[in-house]
């Protein structure tokens, strides 16, 4: 071999190598700035109390509001895109088992739907906002990210599902059980580790959206009661309140943001750990 | 269950419709062609060019398009070529985490690092004046969002790759890096291109992240150190006032519906170059 093909192997490598390794560097990065800033002015306060004289104005209180409000709207949404999604995915799985085109073609759709971008959903959201007549209001926050996830929790869910080997499928079907039956029983059972990722996978996409919940959840200080009032939700508590000229009320856009890294991270690997203790009890 | 199923399948049909009956009031006044290509923009006097922000938006994309695409290619080549297998399980939750973290958080980081990095670095490195809320900043905080999203289906398109076409390479006495070159990237181009063009798609409908250090100033200027107000941004910005100026509600929804058809087509298309390299 001659000189400059060993060099060129040897630069690629390096130039590769150090790109993947830079990918690690950046994520550290990322959280070791967010952490740094955010547990400065992190305190129970801040976590338990919402914020006094205005989100805005207002130096004291914390950020429980928002905290709160993001919970509510993602853990709705993710219920109604469940309700939907689930079902839907089971569908592709079961009943379409045999038509591989349109299985894919549905795929096809579904993938090119995941690319919608939220702000889009958020603008959608504000237009069947108006037209229903209803005002910035927790309700409207939970059906734009129901819709905004919705397709996430399909594809990810079917994904899983679509690994099932047919066998076990054809078994339910031979011992006489409905296609329902075996869609909801056997699969279902089969697929629930990735259903559990795509879940959580979906609520975590939710609850860190902004754009979408921009127009429609609109924003307050104080915690929701009704679903007809408005909501505040951390990522736009961390977006109003960065643009204060206030530096307390900054401090709680800092915590705000170690908050909801500190949510993403553990919905990030409590889906690894669920879905590996899960499928030990698969049939393989 | 078939009923889900169609709602999903309708769900951008829905969302196309509501939009454009929103907007319609708009194409009264004005043309199409001459709503996207006009630069006036003056609400109150009914004056909507929306070529600034297109402009801004494409120059955002563009820039985050040159950061992230060779650090992608490299980084999946390594991954699926030469990387150990305990670095390839370090990798899986790192890229998880990356494409998981919100966009709001990524804005927060290119407050606190990036925009200082342009203007205290890049800027006086080409001797001009900038707050560091510009177009630079906002393509570097795109890239990085973009990054695990494009390596993804990077990673995924070299899998399909057969390993016996590696493996004859290999054996005429190629060197591992001349039949990445020659076999793996050439095989799965197709594939490559495709992941480039829905990356293109992601960061031309990211909202808050580019929004927060971008600038946000109407302009249409091809200078990277200069402010620029990207259509999402447009949109999101706005709302609180849109219902109080005549046809400003209408061009927000145009904006919108703007966002979703060009996304839509992009990844249409891309996505069906994926479904051909995956279905060979």
């Amino acid at each position: 071999m001659n000189q400059r093909k060993i060099l060129e192997e040897k630069l690629f490598k390096f130039l590769s190598g150090f790109a993947a390794y830079s990918l690690i560097a950046i994520l550290a990065f990322i959280i070791v700035i967010i952490f740094l800033k955010g547990f400065n002015s992190l305190s129970w306060e801040m976590i338990f109390k919402t914020p006094k004289g205005g989100y805005y104005y207002g130096g004291e209180g914390g950020v429980l509001n928002a905290i709160i409000g993001s919970l509510y709207i993602a853990l709705g949404a993710t219920f109604i895109a469940i309700l939907i999604g689930m079902p839907a995915a089971l569908y592709i799985n079961v009943h379409l088992i045999r038509q591989k085109r349109t299985q894919n073609t549905i795929r096809y759709f579904l993938d090119a739907l995941w690319g919608i971008p939220s702000i889009v959903y958020g603008a959608f959201g504000f237009t069947l906002m108006l037209y229903l007549g209803m005002n910035a209001s927790l309700l409207a926050g939970i059906i734009t990210v129901a819709l905004l996830i919705t397709p996430i929790v399909v594809r990810t869910f079917d994904e899983v599902l679509n690994t099932i080997p047919i066998g076990l499928h054809e078994a339910g079907l031979a011992l006489g059980s409905t296609k329902a039956e075996t869609g909801f029983k056997i699969l279902f059972k089969q697929g629930f580790p990735g259903f559990i990722t795509s879940v959580l996978l979906a609520f975590g996409r939710g609850i860190g959206d902004a754009a979408s919940v921009l127009f429609t959840a609109g924003y307050t200080d104080l915690i929701p009661v009704n679903l007809d009032e408005p909501a505040a939700t951390l990522p736009l508590a961390i977006f109003f309140q960065l643009g204060s000229p206030i530096p307390e009320v900054r401090e709680r856009a800092f915590a705000a943001a170690a908050i909801l890294t500190i949510i993403i991270l553990i919905i990030s690997l409590g889906a690894r750990i669920i879905s590996k203790r899960y499928s030990k009890s698969n049939i393989k | 269950m078939v009923t889900a199923l169609v709602i999903i399948l309708l769900l951008p049909l829905f969302i196309g419709v509501g939009l454009y009956l929103k907007a319609s009031p708009l194409f009264e006044h004005q043309s199409l062609l001459n709503l996207i290509t006009t630069t006036e923009w003056l609400p109150h006097e009914g004056k909507f060019g929306f070529w600034p922000f297109i402009a801004s938006s494409l120059y955002v994309t563009l820039l985050a398009f040159l950061f992230s695409a060779p650090v992608c290619l490299l980084a999946a080549i390594y991954l699926t070529e030469f990387s150990s297998n305990r670095l390839i399980r370090i990798m899986h939750p790192v890229i998880d985490i990356l494409a998981g973290l919100p966009s709001v958080i990524y804005g927060v980081w290119g407050i606190l690092v990036i925009v200082p990095f342009v203007s205290d670095l890049l800027v006086p490195a080409v001797n001009t004046k900038s707050s560091g809320y510009t177009i630079m900043a906002g393509g570097i905080v795109l890239a990085v969002m973009c990054i695990p999203y494009i390596l993804n289906m990077i990673i995924e398109v070299f899998r399909t790759v057969p390993v016996g076409l590696k493996e004859a390479s290999l054996s005429l006495g190629a060197t591992s890096w001349e039949s990445v070159k020659h076999v793996v990237v050439r095989k799965s181009y197709p594939g490559i291109i495709s992941a480039f063009g829905l990356g293109i798609a992601k960061a031309f409908g990211e909202t808050i992240a580019v929004m927060m250090v971008v600038g946000n100033m109407v302009q249409a200027k091809f200078n990277p150190f200069e402010a620029g107000y990207p259509l999402p941004a447009l949109i999101a910005n706005n709302y609180g006032e849109m219902l109080s100026i005549p046809m400003y509600d209408s061009a927000l929804m145009f904006a919108a519906l703007l966002l979703l058809v060009i996304i839509l087509i992009i990844n249409l298309i891309f996505r069906y170059f994926i479904y051909k390299t995956r279905a060979r």
